[in-house]
């Protein structure tokens, strides 16, 4: 039965994909492919569709992969169960959340763990910038429009509070990435 | 005390504004943060810097999309149980309803040229905003030598990882994040005269 087995194989994503859905890949791709539901490239070319269209990574692979599999309903059920795990937990942490964050242990654990977080995800943007701007293989050619692009990019959201006096928001900029994706590519 | 009509209006607030974020969000849940934090935090003030940073600690370590933990979070603090449906739901809808279509309707999307230069642009704001999350961040974390000390090794440590591919979870490190600094807790309890302990 289809839908129970795009059920559970989601959910067993929801429930062990820690850290985002880059870090998640292979565990989808674990249970994508040990099910027998795409081959490797079909994969790879849903993992890119999924990256270029907005929505979290992970939602996107569960809709695409529930509706190529099961249609519509297939696609209900993949999403649900890929959701379910972390709304369940979050729920759990909120109500005991209060309570926790009054032990001085639990809030040296979470001192530490903020500015880990915090390093983390700097990471991914440093290293995102410059997977764009940089050719990925020994000689790392820099790739000179997307290195302009990009500074621009910066400048507009690091700058526009000094500059302009008016904070450019996310939302603006991915909007204005788009245009100049399509005056430049 | 609230009125059913008030709380059905913030039901609705809470679908239509995360709807509007799960709209917008490329790249994935990191890229998110950034439009959470300008949204959520600087905009509505549904929740202050410091529980953004709880949030996304929480977020980053328990399972399943950051989107999905985030838009929980949020709804459940701003509306409890209902919020926190109504809020999930509306960062779900758009990319339901759009990669549905996509899936059904349009075989060979990436190579609609229009659409393929779009999303070249974009990739390159992602990291801008990913980066521009975690700085905004740092601006708001205690500054001793502990946390600074942490948030510097978290940063090279992944970066390495992320460069040369090794396989090394962003978990482990920040299970050796906790406990160095629990590690330096008791060390100060202990300066402190060590009458502390109980």
């Amino acid at each position: 039965m289809i839908y129970l087995e795009l059920f559970l194989g989601f959910l067993r994503v929801g429930c062990f994909a820690f850290g985002g859905a880059y870090s998640a890949i292979p565990l989808i791709r674990d249970v994508v492919i040990s099910s027998g539901w795409l081959t490797d490239d079909a994969l790879t070319d849903m993992i890119a569709v999924s990256e270029s269209t907005p929505g979290p990574i992970m939602i996107n692979l569960a809709t695409y992969v529930g509706s190529v599999k099961g249609g519509f309903l297939g696609s209900v059920v993949a999403t649900f169960a890929v959701v379910l795990p972390s709304f369940v937990i979050i729920l759990l942490v909120m109500v005991i959340f209060q309570r926790l964050m009054k032990n001085p242990y639990v809030e040296a654990v979470i001192n530490g763990l903020i500015p880990c977080v915090i390093g983390i995800i700097s990471a991914v943007g440093g290293y995102m910038m410059l997977r764009c701007c940089f050719a990925t293989g020994a000689d790392w050619a820099p790739d000179f429009k997307a290195l302009f692009l990009t500074a621009f990019l910066a400048l507009l959201m690091f700058g526009s509070k000094p500059l302009l006096r008016k904070k450019l928001s996310p939302i603006m900029l991915i909007l204005i990435s788009a245009v100049l994706g399509i005056l430049f590519y | 005390m609230k009125t059913t009509a008030a709380k059905t209006d913030k039901l609705i607030e809470l679908l239509l504004t995360f709807a509007k974020i799960g709209f917008f969000t490329f790249g994935g849940g990191y890229a998110m943060l950034a439009i959470i934090e300008n949204i959520c935090v600087e905009r509505k003030k549904w929740i202050t810097p410091d529980e953004m940073a709880r949030l996304t600690v929480v977020a980053e370590s328990t399972p399943g999309p950051i989107a999905i933990n985030c838009a929980t979070f949020i709804g459940y603090r701003i509306a409890g149980l209902g919020g926190s449906v109504f809020a999930t739901l509306g960062i779900v809808l758009p990319s339901f309803v759009i990669i549905f279509s996509v899936s059904r309707f349009l075989d060979n999307f990436l190579e609609i040229g229009i659409v393929a230069s779009a999303f070249k642009g974009i990739r390159l704001a992602i990291g801008v905003l990913i980066f521009e999350a975690a700085v905004k961040m740092m601006r708001k974390i205690r500054r001793d030598a502990v946390s600074v000390a942490i948030l510097v090794t978290s940063f090279l440590v992944m970066l390495a990882v992320d460069l040369f591919a090794w396989s090394f979870s962003s978990v482990s490190l920040m299970l050796v994040a906790a406990f160095v600094s629990l590690l330096f807790f008791f060390i100060r309890n202990r300066k402190r005269g060590g009458s502390c302990s109980e």
